[in-house]
């Protein structure tokens, strides 16, 4: 909300600066979003009149006028303004005034004619763009006056950013009710006294839905002159609020909602065709409203009708057919009190928000209906003229809120603040802001006033206290906790520790959007139905990632875009995927996900190594290192977003918790991958599981040492001929690690030949030849009995 | 026995001038060899009689043992010679660049919350987690924001297409409740439950995006409930935070009152730096309050007993200040070049 300092000042006036109020407001939680000045610094600039305006004898287009700036003494200026005119009132910048921009008005001689002084457009001064000629000031203007004075223009515009609470601030009186008691000022606040009628002419009111609508008031004004003119004051305190002028009634209601707190319309009344009804819609009901949207509305949204159509919609926006015009003679003022449930999330609902229904929602006084109305009766009969009938107040008590007493526990202000506060202090600060205290034993009974929605229960009182006690003078404490360790399970990992792990190996981390391109996930995830947002921002973010991936891909190719040949990156992050049973939302599994992704060198481009493209093992090789010391299977796999000859499940502990692979050529290709990148995700909570070590007995006799060469079909996987060898390995072979693989000249072109060296010893004495060599034959004998391996260079 | 004395002199004399090895042992063949003029003599000792062999034999072996020094002193110079020049030979460009693979590094936000949590942890909060589908209960009616609620227009909430009850989370207060619920559930049973320590970073989301706002970002919850937790506390906990989190003891920290549903009193938190480019400027940093009662209910939680107060903050926001970003954008873009720096 946006307000004068002067006219909040007309209100409470307290002995505070600009700056100061602006922060006072601030601390006490009406937040100063912004606060500028109503004009620019300028001085020296006053009232004048144009007495004499002949024209310039050497210049065309200038002329030498006389003014009149209330010295008694009339100033020579010359003047190049076309409207400059005599007997015109205008700002006049005085030999010596400081203009802004720090332009200083000197005398001066202009074509040989002397020069004492300047006439000001409005952009010369700063406070707006007109610069076509002079501004033109209303006639009866003083004379001599300062014009920052005569303007006002020493005023500060503040916008306020209120919280959904403080509906109670959503005016001047009410913002001036705030600084009155947040500095002990008094609060003078305009006089509403009734306008006695002077019409019959009645209007009945009927309240068909008194829970949404208890109270509402009514009055039929005639012989109104709706095209009078808005006084200047009136428009330069809506203007400096930001509301625009339209016409004078219109500016009325505007004024009374930004001086009271309460929204107001008004009806033509010839428009109107007997009672006034507060109701819900009937079937068929259809509204043209003031914003140019025809709406159905729905069977929630309350409107106001007459006997036959409905004419607005409740403290939302009026009708377009039953408006005001220029030419409207007869009218028919409201004021009335809407209860927020019936108001709240409407507006929204048609895509727009009004003043009225911003002030309804959060709650309006629902004593202030009349009082508002007879305000602005009062504003309308001075600049409109007219007569007015009494008013028609259609009331249904039941219905309206109630204000219980709510008990405060002073002692419990002090536990949950942390202050020392006494009683009679706490009594004081909420009977500043309108609360009804009463003691009662060790409590006190508090009462709210009625344009207060916000004060419910005894929290909203400790608020209150906290708030007009100041956050300021609560101190900050060390705080006192009882003290016991936190958990630092050794079998389970941070993931803190993963991340540095990730970066140690050359991977850089990234965060992408969980929600992705739709065809990202059709391509890579093979996932006709994704889950979809209702409402994305952008049709590429339109559904939730089922796989870090792809996001992976696509950063990979926005770097390649900016020429970085080498990209390693990871991402931890969640997957979202259709789950009937999932946790702990139901319908959905959130998994969290390590994914990292390698593309470009083996290693940066260095001297001494040759240039290597990074491929499976190089990744396979980061991943294991991630598990280590546990140890990873991997089997064959097919997945949409990997090379099918590429690709692997990865199992830990005998779990799928991953997969690992090269990027599909189709993909590579279709999103500008470049050369194909290896890519992993995994379960992270396979990562986090750790194993506490168990210490074992180390052998201190020597070890022996064999390698074995086996040739094997092309076919045979490793893990195949490693998982033969151990089902036959006596107690002594300790480690059969494979450490060459060949296939080339020697070998047959569909067989691979597998180095293997084996590690034998026994912790309790030295081996002998003999059972080495026995060893050696058994596993020898069994690869060749199961898989049809050879021992290499033994025969073709 | 003065050609013997010459003797040493012309084998010093040899063994000096003696380039290499090879040169030198000829040169020691010439007197120690077999037919070396050393040996020779010593063959013709034989002929002379006792006295004067064992005389002339002393002579001779002094003779032998000075050439056999010098020879022993020729042969190491010799040794050295080649060490060095072994040595030179093998000298490297220690310029030349070390070779191998760069680190990586962790995302600027992650270096925030790490930090975060060590210095939440190093005071006793448990860093836990949360959904990011969330359901509506958990998002918003559980933390005290009924339906139509003005409350909830300020957060522009991601839906899911064909889903009333879930929704993207909007914040990580729902977090709060779920930490609620298992704290219950474990220690519930006891005459006093222990306190409640816990933070939650997160990325959250909505309809928003600028400069400033991403419809996706982090935010880290914080949770403190016990039997005599205040505001007072909560001051005290936020502020040493920030002050430490900046490294910056002058650091002024300002808590404004506020309105969040799920709090109350409620505040926004200000910070303003004495030195450097923001000098002086209030920025808002967080928002925090002491517990709403319902939100305690909602959590299995008397509120009468326990009090407690909860903080959301933006890391995204701590970190740009923290390394002078000044995009929110280029977290979420990927670019390493920007990336790479926060290593």
């Amino acid at each position: 909300m946006q307000f004068s300092e002067y006219w909040l000042r007309t209100f409470v006036d307290p002995q505070l600066d600009s700056e100061s109020l602006g922060h006072l407001l601030t601390m006490a939680g009406l937040e100063v979003e912004e606060a500028v000045p109503a004009a620019p610094k300028f001085s020296g600039v006053v009232v004048a009149r144009i007495v004499e305006a002949e024209k310039h004898p050497n210049a065309d287009k200038l002329r030498v006028c006389k003014v009149d700036v209330g010295t008694g003494e009339l100033l020579q200026i010359v003047c190049g303004a076309p409207n400059a005119a005599v007997g015109l009132t205008v700002p006049c910048a005085k030999v010596g005034a400081l203009l802004p921009g720090d332009f200083a008005i000197k005398a001066a001689k202009l074509r040989g004619v002397e020069s004492f002084g300047m006439l000001c457009s409005g952009r010369e001064l700063g406070f707006s763009d007109d610069h076509s000629g002079l501004l033109v000031l209303p006639a009866d203007a003083e004379v001599g006056a300062d014009l920052r004075d005569y303007l006002a223009l020493d005023d500060t515009l503040y916008t306020i950013k209120l919280t959904p609470n403080r509906a109670d601030c959503l005016s001047l009186a009410g913002v001036a009710r705030e600084v009155a008691a947040l500095t002990g000022k008094p609060l003078t606040l305009p006089a509403a006294e009734a306008v006695a009628p002077t019409i019959e002419g009645r209007r009945e009111v009927v309240l068909e839905a008194p829970e949404a609508c208890p109270r509402y008031c009514g009055r039929v004004l005639r012989g109104v002159n709706a095209g009078a003119a808005t006084p200047d004051w009136m428009k330069q305190r809506l203007l400096r609020s930001g509301i625009r002028s339209i016409s004078a009634l219109v500016d009325v209601t505007n004024y009374v909602m930004l001086e009271l707190g309460q929204p107001l319309h008004v009806f033509d009344d010839t428009k109107l065709s007997g009672s006034i009804h507060v109701r819900y819609p009937k079937a068929g009901d259809q509204l043209l409203l003031l914003n140019g949207q025809t709406i159905a509305p729905d069977a929630d949204v309350l409107v106001i009708a007459d006997d036959h159509k409905p004419l607005a919609l409740a403290g939302i926006m009026g009708g377009e057919e039953s408006g005001v015009t220029l030419d409207s003679t007869e009218i028919f003022l409201e004021s009335a009190f809407f209860a927020p449930a019936a108001i709240a999330g409407r507006a929204r609902r048609y895509g727009f928000g009004s003043d009225a229904s911003h002030r309804f929602e959060r709650g309006v006084d629902f004593e202030l209906p009349r009082l508002a109305m007879e305000r602005a009766t009062r504003l309308i009969l001075d600049i409109c003229g007219g007569e007015a009938s009494p008013v028609e107040e259609a009331l249904d008590k039941a219905h309206l809120p109630t204000r219980p007493a709510v008990i405060l526990r002073p002692a419990r202000v002090r536990r949950l603040l942390g202050v020392q506060l006494g009683d009679a202090d706490m009594k004081a600060l909420l009977e500043r802001v309108h609360l009804g205290v009463q003691e009662q034993g060790d409590c006190f009974l508090v009462s709210p006033p009625s344009f207060r929605f916000d004060i419910a229960i005894e929290e909203d009182l400790v608020e209150e206290l906290a708030r007009l006690y100041g956050y300021d003078n609560i101190p900050a404490v060390p705080p006192q906790g009882s003290l016991m360790m936190l958990e630092q399970s050794e079998s389970k990992r941070s993931t803190w520790a993963v991340r540095h792990l990730l970066a140690a190996r050359g991977y850089q981390e990234v965060v992408n959007f969980s929600f992705v391109d739709e065809a990202w996930e059709r391509d890579f995830c093979a996932n006709p139905d994704p889950i979809r947002l209702a409402n994305p921002i952008a049709s590429q973010m339109g559904v939730m990632r089922t796989s870090l991936i792809p996001g992976l891909a696509a950063v990979l190719a926005t770097n390649r875009k900016r020429q970085q040949p080498r990209v390693r990156i990871f991402e931890i992050g969640r997957c979202f995927e259709r789950k009937a049973d999932g946790e702990p939302v139901q319908g959905f599994h959130q998994p969290v996900r390590v994914a990292a992704l390698a593309a470009g060198g083996a290693l940066s481009e260095q001297w001494g190594v040759a240039d290597r493209g990074v491929d499976f093992y190089d990744v396979k090789g980061d991943l294991e290192a991630l598990f280590a010391p546990g140890a990873l299977t991997f089997e064959r796999l097919s997945d949409p977003a990997l090379h099918p000859g590429r690709a692997a499940s990865v199992l830990f502990n005998g779990r799928h918790v991953g997969v690992i692979g090269e990027v599909h050529p189709i993909w590579v290709q279709t999103y500008e991958l470049g050369s194909a990148p290896i890519v992993f995700e995994i379960e992270l909570d396979a990562l986090l599981a750790a194993q506490l070590p168990v210490s074992a007995e180390i052998s201190r006799m020597p070890a022996v040492a064999r390698d074995l060469a086996l040739v094997v079909g092309q076919e045979v996987s490793v893990a195949r001929v490693l998982e033969v060898l151990r089902e036959v390995a006596p107690p002594i072979v300790r480690e059969i690690a494979l450490f060459d693989v060949y296939h080339g000249k020697g070998i047959d072109p569909d067989k691979k030949s597998l180095a293997f060296r084996m590690l034998m010893q026994d912790t309790q004495r030295t081996l002998e030849d003999a059972e080495v060599e026995a060893a050696i034959a058994a596993l020898v004998q069994h690869a060749e009995g199961t898989l049809g391996a050879r021992l290499r260079g033994s025969g073709e | 026995m003065d050609n013997l004395d010459q003797l040493i002199q012309q084998a010093e004399g040899e063994f000096a001038a003696a380039a290499d090895s090879a040169q030198l042992e000829q040169a020691k063949a010439r007197y120690l060899g077999k037919s070396g003029s050393l040996t020779e003599r010593l063959k013709g000792l034989g002929k002379l009689d006792p006295e004067a062999r064992r005389e002339a034999g002393a002579a001779i072996n002094r003779v032998k043992e000075s050439i056999e020094r010098a020879l022993e002193a020729r042969r190491q110079a010799l040794r050295e010679a080649a060490l060095l020049a072994q040595l030179a030979a093998e000298a490297l460009d220690v310029t030349l660049p070390g070779r191998g693979s760069a680190a990586g590094g962790l995302h600027p936000v992650s270096r925030t919350l790490e930090r975060i949590e060590r210095l939440f942890g190093s005071i006793g909060f448990v860093a836990v987690d949360g959904p990011e589908i969330e359901t509506d209960w958990h998002n918003f009616t559980a933390l005290n924001t009924p339906e139509n609620h003005p409350a909830r227009s300020m957060h522009d909430t991601f839906y899911l297409e064909g889903q009333d009850e879930v929704l993207l989370r909007t914040h990580t207060s729902p977090v709060q409740v779920r930490a609620m619920q298992a704290h219950v559930a474990r220690f519930g049973h006891l005459d006093s439950m222990p306190e409640l320590r816990i933070i939650a970073p997160g990325r959250v989301y909505r309809v928003d995006s600028d400069a400033t706002h991403s419809p996706m970002f982090h935010q880290v919850e914080g949770l403190w409930i016990g039997e005599k937790v205040s505001f007072a506390d909560l001051k005290g906990v936020i502020a040493d935070f920030l002050r430490k989190f900046f490294e910056s003891e002058d650091l002024q920290v300002r808590f404004r009152p506020s309105f969040f549903p799920f709090t109350e009193p409620s505040a926004e938190i200000d910070v303003a730096f004495m030195s450097g480019a923001l000098e002086g400027r209030w920025l808002e940093i967080a928002g925090c309050g002491m517990v709403h009662p319902n939100v305690l209910r909602f959590g299995g939680i008397d509120p009468e007993r326990y009090t407690g107060f909860a903080f959301g903050m933006g890391p995204d926001r701590l970190t740009m200040l923290r390394y002078g970003v000044t995009d929110l954008r280029l977290f979420f873009e990927g670019d390493l070049r920007f990336l790479g720096q926060f290593r």
